[in-house]
């Protein structure tokens, strides 16, 4: 068996040593890459930038444990920077499990600026129906989510006073990591409502959100762990997503040289075969 | 002392679906296993509590809304479908469901998915601004800047031309269909670099979560 017929038949577990050691190796011993914001991340923080003090920002959640390595950073930098900015939030989500994980972020930031649930931030909950839930809550909130996520009555928050609808919201923020999620945001709170939506999603779907950022449908776009951390470089913290980068970017060099090296002995292999 | 009886069974687990990239074996089965049924537990739990009883049993049994009957009534025919004799029944909250949602769907899902999309490509061809950013600060990013307009015009004509069946692609057209593949090509192999992204960031999530959470490594 010559090198190329070798190469051919190369154990996958090796493959898979190699991209785990990738990825390891760098949380060990961070690199420091450099990390640019991208125009998307970029439109979606001055999207939360231009909003005066005391402002509403709807933030829903609809993803869960398994898309939390890229969704959770975004979600609690949101978070942060809502509180830092002095914007209320009012939390509620269409998938179930991204309501504690919604919770959480506001707790964590909450603490650290010092925010008080039911004055600064709220959590809605979840509600299932997905699209005729944004109908519905676009109409009237109370009726939709007369509770909040504990089970207590949302006229008792202070937050609440004055919110009937979308009207009152200045801003909505979908998370999502499938349907329903940005795409259902999109379609009744700026379609029909006219409202501003922005999106933070995972990279497996990122690509399909661009053409409603070119067309303005979209406020602002993050997409993805890495998307995350060019948010997390914009506001000068550093989450989980900034440190996951290097692992990120030296296994994408692999497995780029993978691809290259493959083909280039596939195409030996063939000619030879000739 | 829970937390970290949590974080333990966590650690373990993860390790236990990862040995599957060795080869198959009684870890990786019994993570599985548990996964799945804990899974279904869950949902039929959380469907109860969060679903079913304040949106049905709640306000129909506690506070009298009769016409929650008639949901009632379509979720049972619903079940139905368990019963092959009378399976007939599901079809009917079925046909329901579809012909609402799609009449509900239609309008928007047309409105923000087509209309706006294609008002987005009713732009001049030539942004003269861009162009003159260009010359004025010639660069990698003004010209990007400036051809980006150009390409989503080309990449939509063309595209659409590749899908437009009732004329054989040859000629002319036949060389702007396929154009339009190489557009196409473009945009999976994008799609393609997002989700090898994703899924090298659900491995950086598990690992940094063995490395932090569990070992204090970093």
């Amino acid at each position: 068996m010559n090198i190329i017929e070798r190469f051919e038949k190369v154990d996958r577990r090796i493959i898979f040593l190699l991209v785990l050691l990738a990825v390891i190796i760098p949380l060990l011993f961070p690199i420091g890459f450099e990390i640019k914001a991208s125009e998307p991340v970029q439109k979606f923080y001055d999207a939360i930038e231009a909003l005066i003090p005391g402002s509403m920002v709807l933030v829903s959640c609809e993803y869960d444990p398994s898309t939390m390595p890229e969704v959770y950073p975004m979600n609690q930098s949101l978070a942060r920077h809502c509180f830092a900015k002095d914007l209320k939030i009012i939390g509620m989500g269409l998938w179930p499990q991204g309501i504690p994980l919604n919770q959480a972020s506001m707790e964590q930031a909450a603490e650290e600026y010092q925010k008080e649930y039911g004055v600064d931030y709220v959590n809605l909950g979840y509600k299932a129906g997905g699209i005729v839930v944004i109908s519905s809550a676009a109409e009237n909130i109370p009726n939709t989510f007369p509770l909040d996520y504990a089970g207590r009555p949302i006229e008792e928050f202070e937050i609440m006073d004055g919110v009937r609808n979308f009207d009152n919201i200045d801003l909505i923020i979908s998370l999502s990591a499938g349907d329903p999620g940005v795409r259902e945001w999109i379609m009744i709170a700026q379609g029909r409502y006219g409202k501003k939506v922005a999106g933070g999603v995972t990279a497996v779907s990122a690509p399909a959100f661009y053409p409603y950022l070119h067309s303005g449908q979209l406020q602002g776009l993050i997409g993805g762990m890495k998307g995350a951390a060019e948010y997390e470089t914009i506001l000068q913290t550093s989450g989980t997503a900034s440190r996951g980068m290097d692992a990120q970017s030296i296994a994408h060099g692999l497995i780029i040289f993978f691809i290259l090296f493959a083909n280039f002995f596939y195409l030996i292999g063939k000619r030879r075969k000739k | 002392m829970i937390e970290t009886l949590g974080i333990w069974i966590a650690a373990l687990l993860t390790l236990c679906i990862l040995s599957f990239l060795y080869k198959d074996n009684p870890f990786y089965r019994f993570a599985e296993h548990l996964f799945v049924g804990l899974s279904a537990a869950y949902w039929v739990v959380y469907s109860y509590y969060n679903i079913l009883w304040p949106n049905l049993i709640q306000p129909l049994f506690g506070q009298g809304q009769l016409l929650l009957i008639i949901p009632l009534i379509l979720g049972i025919m619903m079940i139905m479908k368990l019963f092959p004799k009378v399976g007939w029944m599901s079809r009917w909250p079925l046909a329901f469901i579809v012909g609402s949602y799609s009449g509900y769907h239609l309008i928007t899902y047309l409105q923000s998915n087509a209309v706006e999309q294609v008002r987005a490509t009713l732009v001049p061809f030539i942004q003269i601004e861009s162009w003159k950013n260009l010359f004025t600060n010639p660069g990698v990013m003004t010209f990007l800047n400036a051809i980006a307009i150009p390409v989503v015009i080309v990449g939509v004509i063309t595209g659409v031309i590749y899908f437009f069946f009732s004329k054989e692609h040859k000629g002319v057209f036949g060389g702007l269909a396929k154009i339009g593949v190489w557009f196409l090509m473009i945009a999976f192999g994008a799609s393609f670099g997002y989700t090898v992204m994703a899924r090298i960031s659900l491995l950086i999530g598990r690992m940094y979560f063995l490395l932090h959470n569990w070992l204090h490594l970093i």
